[in-house]
């Protein structure tokens, strides 16, 4: 909402600045978004009338102009305008004027001859971003007059930030209205529009266009219809220029006086208006819904399919306008329409809400539609817009049409001042209460039992329903600023949170710890990446992306990871160790989306950052996989297996991770052909993992220490080449032989003096019982346990 | 026969002369050794007179004792300098970077994130999560935004089907929030929010805490002292100057935009607040009966308040960052500013 200044002070002249009146407004809920000048300050500019135009002597381009200026003796001035004529009037800078950009207006002599001032184009004064040549004044724009007076331009434009529950402040009036309220300052009295004087009388012998009938074919979808033809005897006269600068001030282009006129009222009034050519409407008029397949040419030209769900203002022949919204082209008033039929209307907002915008068009009528007019404007529009356009048109009115629909039932709420206490926390008294709802120009009742008001809201609010609204009312009328600010009083309850769930911020500190960075990528991403790594998930579309590289919800980090990746390579980055903890999206069984957050990382470059004590190794598979096991309470390692299958990592350097017999991960190197495809000097390693299996952990639990001391054995087994290490480790640790507290790899040997295709694995063996000092028959009982395991399973041989 | 005293100054100088530790001990053989001078001159007293023989034998052990106290001291000297040497040329430049160093960083989302979620929970709020891709009803209907409703045009919402979206707001989790715990109720909820919109100002994912308490002795006084307390504690500025402004969410009633004395010019108006020295922080308000009704909450025995914060917002102001999208550029030129702990 858009408004000058001036024309607020019209209905409501508060002793306040411009700045403070903003601030009421703001503070209020009518946040002022913006605050403009109409025009940069600028002095001693006025009204001149060119009276002789002559050629400069020693210049092409220049003309020497005498000037009016309302003084004694014209004023000789040389100006390099195209536009300049004889008889033009227009802004003429007198001898030390200060225009914008700091220019000070100076008797000079322009190429020999003498100048006493300057002609200004709009540019120069600041009015506009362009001007070409002088800015041509109206004729009637009296010589001599400060330009500043004669165009209003000591005016401020007020933009208001709306929220959808205000509608009643869409409105240069309504506006006014609650200024009155919050400044306590006298509203002035709308006029009542005169138009008897235009009416018609047949008596006179005057020509009577037949009434045209109007029907509501659904009375709660349009609760009031009126409307009047006009017969103007010149519809092509131009828009008065005061009402053509307040247009323009609030931001409505000028279209042709009829137009421009109904725009007018719905400006100060609130009361969305339309105008037909009445010559093309065929006899009588219906509010009803569209039927299937009608069609309507709409005034942006487009022509749109309607749906059963819009409201039409339809002749004989179909639909003319879509109701409340936009009027149609056929029937569209130009300038030199001579017969127009106007309408104001009260529609429902529920029979407007959501079809402009489905259909994608800009209108200020179902803006304001939609979020609810005062029912009881309509008639003083019609009159208000008919007085307006016969005063500068002239002609005749036709007689009124009106037909009343039903409207909505006006809540009455008791609004009880107990409640409105308890709910802000502030001590008002029933009075102040009372003296507050009472400004609200609804009906107010008082209630002895139960205690309290009865209110009904005034027809220009919509946002009056129940008790809360009311309270919200009374806070804002007193004032947010006037309720006191208090540290709130609750029950001391400790929060109780489990030992055994480890927060995400212990794994993103661990990674911390380890030299990773945290970055946060977008949860959407080009569907073609989503293909390249996991073509057989089903991944989730975006109905409206935003762009076509974010059409998809991830199904996975890792592209995400690897674009960041690239992004700081080209940005001289060598060593790159990032991390991301959010949620992924695909579809499940049964069509359900499924969202759980995970935890992905990736590695690049060297082990460690380049030092001078330390020869740079690349990272790899071993680097991360430690700490993926890092990550893992201790009471719940992990299982790996080969991941041969995965599209976008290497088959032979990927790993499946397993928890609980539940696949929860992977982990490995990125695939050659995705290096090369994605332009990489080398392999980047990645994991993912399902965030929740990581957050549980176990509570400790003590168990005695042995006072007895361990021994040591070492295990060698040759084995198979391709057998999984981790197979032979699980066997040893499931073989469950007696007193072994610890068990690990410690070496791996290929090579001389192994058969081929074998391989050895050593293992350590750490064997202790917590009740006595074990004997050499306690120990082979345990060697051979392990031994004959893996032998048996794997036909491995102690070497 | 040389006199003992000048057998003994002859030793003194030998052995203050000698470098080497295996040089000292020969000399030391050489007058006490078996066969050494004073060695000797013992073994010798058997042939002088017996009134003699005792001031002589003290004679020659004082000079054998100053001698052997003399080596002891050289060898103890020799040993210190030869350790001296040693650890010299074992020395390090200590100057030289350690090995191994691991740095990296959390985000700063992720850091404003815990500085909120820790200052709620020093009140007892309870921190939980919900799901991004919600349900039109509840990230529009639950919160009293119909079908249509003019609010729904202040959220340019992704859509994945009809009946879902990504979630505009963490409100819904207000209503889930509440259908699953007893109340009262005062949690936040952290997490990632969407709207398709993206230009200087805004980026298609963005974070928001979603804020609420239901309890019985609610009330928006306390709503206002919650909040300022909060933000006097987020810019750790005791003074800061705080704004409530009436404004409209359908889902709270009254709803507020809270306002905070611009943290970077002090109130005195830059280019950050738009030269109006207050900066809009968070939209806050007192849960709507609409909400309530549905889930069986009796309004008029409990009273919720509710608040949403924009994370990046808080993050920006925290750290003079002057660019949103670079949260999501994730230059790690720019992350790695803050890793300052």
């Amino acid at each position: 909402m858009k408004f000058t200044e001036s024309w607020l002070r019209t209905f409501v002249d508060p002793p306040l600045s411009t700045q403070a009146m903003s601030h009421v407004l703001t503070m209020s809920g009518l946040e002022v978004e913006a605050c403009e000048p109409v025009a940069p300050a600028f002095t001693q500019v006025v009204v001149g009338q060119v009276l002789t135009v002559v050629k400069h002597p020693q210049a092409d381009r220049l003309n020497l102009l005498e000037v009016d200026v309302g003084q004694e003796k014209p004023l000789p001035i040389v100006c390099g305008a195209p536009n300049v004529k004889p008889g033009m009037k227009a802004p003429c800078a007198l001898v030390g004027a200060q225009l914008p950009n700091d220019l000070v207006i100076r008797a000079a002599k322009v190429r020999g001859v003498e100048s006493f001032g300057m002609m200004c184009s709009e540019k120069e004064l600041g009015l506009s971003a362009e001007g070409h040549g002088l800015l041509e004044l109206d004729s009637e724009a009296l010589v001599g007059m400060a330009l500043r007076t004669w165009l209003e331009l000591d005016d401020t434009v007020l933009t208001l930030k709306l929220t959808p529950n205000r509608a009643d402040c869409l409105s240069v009036w309504g506006v006014a209205r609650e200024l009155s309220v919050l400044t306590q300052c006298a509203l002035k009295t709308l006029p009542m529009p005169e138009v008897d004087r235009w009416t018609a009388h047949a008596s006179l012998g005057q020509d009577l266009a037949p009434m045209r009938q109007v029907l509501l074919e659904d009375p709660r979808a349009c609760g009031r219809y009126v409307g009047r033809t006009l017969h103007l005897d010149h519809p092509e006269r131009p828009t008065p220029a005061w009402m053509l600068r307040r247009l323009q001030r609030c931001g409505l282009r000028s279209k042709n006086l009829v137009v421009d006129v109904t725009n007018y009222v719905m400006l100060e009034l609130g009361q969305p208006m339309h105008a037909f050519d009445d010559t093309v409407l065929q006899g009588n008029l219906s509010v009803r819904w569209a039927q299937p397949q009608e069609t309507l040419q709409l005034l942006t030209e487009q022509t749109v399919a309607l749906t059963p769900d819009m409201l039409v203002i339809a002749d004989q022949r179909g639909p003319v306008a879509l109701a409340g919204i936009m009027g149609g082209m056929p029937s569209a008033v130009t300038g030199q329409s001579r017969q127009v039929f106007l309408e104001a209307a009260w529609f429902a907002p529920q029979a407007i809400a959501g079809r402009a915008r489905r259909l994608g068009l800009n209108s200020e009528a179902a803006h304001r539609f939609e979020r609810g007019v005062d029912f009881l404007l309509a008639q003083r529009a019609v009159d208000y817009a008919t007085q307006l356009l016969l005063e500068t048109a002239s002609g005749t009115a036709g007689q009124l049409v009106d037909c009343a629909g039903i409207i909505p039932r006006r809540p009455q709420v008791l609004v009880r001042p107990e409640r409105v206490r308890r709910v802000l926390g502030l001590a008002l008294s029933d009075e102040r209460i009372g003296s507050l709802l009472a400004q609200l120009e609804g009906q107010l009742q008082v209630s002895q039992e139960p205690k309290g008001f009865w209110l009904t809201p005034p027809s220009s609010r919509f946002d009056l329903n129940i008790e809360a609204d009311y309270i919200e009312e009374i806070a804002r009328l007193e004032g947010y600023d006037n309720i006191p600010t208090q540290t709130p009083v609750a029950s001391m309850r400790l929060s109780a949170r489990s030992e055994a769930v480890r927060d995400p911020a212990e794994l993103q500190n661990r990674l911390v710890h380890r030299g990773f960075q945290e970055v946060m990528t977008y949860s959407f991403i080009a569907g073609s990446e989503l293909e390249k790594f996991t073509p057989n998930e089903h991944s989730i579309a975006l109905l409206n992306p935003i762009a076509s590289h974010l059409s998809h919800l991830r199904t996975t980090m890792a592209p995400g990871l690897i674009h960041t990746l690239r992004y700081n390579l080209g940005r001289k980055q060598e060593r790159v160790r990032i991390f991301e903890i959010g949620r992924c999206f695909l579809v499940g069984p049964q069509h359900t989306y499924q969202q759980e957050q995970r935890l992905a990382a990736l590695v690049y470059g060297s082990r460690y950052p380049e030092q001078w004590s330390l020869a740079s190794e690349p990272v790899d598979f071993f680097d991360l996989k430690a700490e993926v096991e890092a990550l893992f309470p201790v009471s719940m390692a992990p299982r790996f297996y080969p991941y041969t299958e995965h599209p976008a990592l290497h088959p032979g350097r990927a790993a499946r991770i397993e928890l609980g017999q539940r696949t929860i991960g992977w982990l490995g190197e990125l695939h050659p052909r995705l290096v090369a495809g994605y332009e990489l000097a080398r392999a980047p390693l990645l994991f993912e993992l399902e965030l929740a299996p990581l957050l549980s952990c176990s509570i400790p639990r003590f168990v005695e220490p042995s006072r007895f001391q361990p021994v040591r054995r070492d295990l060698a087994f040759v084995v198979d080449e391709h057998l999984p290490v981790d197979a032979l480790l699980h066997c040893l640790r499931e073989a469950k032989a007696p007193f072994v507290t610890e068990l690990d790899v410690f070496d791996l040997y290929r090579g001389s003096g192994l058969p081929n295709g074998k391989k050895s694995v050593a293992f350590r063996v750490v064997i202790q019982d917590t009740e006595r000092t074990l004997t050499e028959s306690d120990l082979e009982i345990t060697t051979t346990a392990l031994i004959t395991a893996v032998s048996s399973a794997f036909g491995a041989e102690l070497r | 026969m040389q006199d003992l005293q000048s057998i003994q100054d002859e030793a003194l100088a030998l052995f203050s002369a000698i470098e080497q530790p295996a040089a000292l001990e020969d000399a030391k053989a050489r007058y006490l050794g078996k066969s050494g001078v004073l060695t000797e001159r013992l073994r010798s007293l058997g042939q002088l007179p017996v009134e003699r023989r005792k001031l002589v034998g003290e004679q020659i052990n004082g000079a054998k004792q100053a001698l052997e106290q003399a080596l002891a001291q050289r060898r103890e000297q020799l040993s210190q300098e030869q350790m001296a040497r040693e650890l010299k040329a074992q020395a390090l430049d200590v100057t030289l970077p350690g090995r191994g160093v691991l740095r990296g960083g959390l985000h700063p989302v992720t850091l404003t994130l815990q500085r909120i979620e820790a200052l709620f929970r020093s009140v007892g709020f309870d921190v939980t999560d919900g799901p991004e891709i919600e349900t039109d009803a509840y990230n529009f209907t639950a919160l009293n935004i119909p079908d249509d409703h003019p609010a729904r045009a202040m959220h340019d919402t992704f859509y994945l089907d009809p009946a879902h979206v990504l979630r505009t707001h963490t409100s819904p989790m207000q209503v889930r929030y509440l259908q699953a715990h007893a109340l009262p109720v005062k949690v936040i909820v952290p997490g990632r929010v969407y709207r398709c919109d993206s230009d200087m100002t805004h980026t298609p994912m963005f974070h928001q805490v979603e804020g609420l308490w239901v309890d019985e002795t609610v009330t928006f006084s306390a709503l206002k002292g919650l909040l300022v307390d909060f933000m006097r504690c987020f810019f750790e500025q005791d003074s800061l100057q705080a704004r409530f402004r009436s404004s409209f969410f359908p889902f709270t009633e009254p709803s507020a935009e809270m306002d905070i004395g611009c943290v970077i010019c002090q109130g005195q108006g830059c280019r950050v607040c738009s030269h109006t020295g207050w900066l809009e922080v968070l939209g806050c308000g007192m849960v709507h009966p609409n909400v309530f009704t549905p889930l069986g909450i009796d309004s008029e025995r409990h009273v919720g308040l509710a608040f949403g914060l924009g994370v990046e917002r808080l993050a920006m102001l925290r750290y003079g960052v002057n660019d949103l999208r670079l949260f999501f550029d994730n230059d790690l030129n720019f992350l790695r500013q803050f890793a300052t702990r």
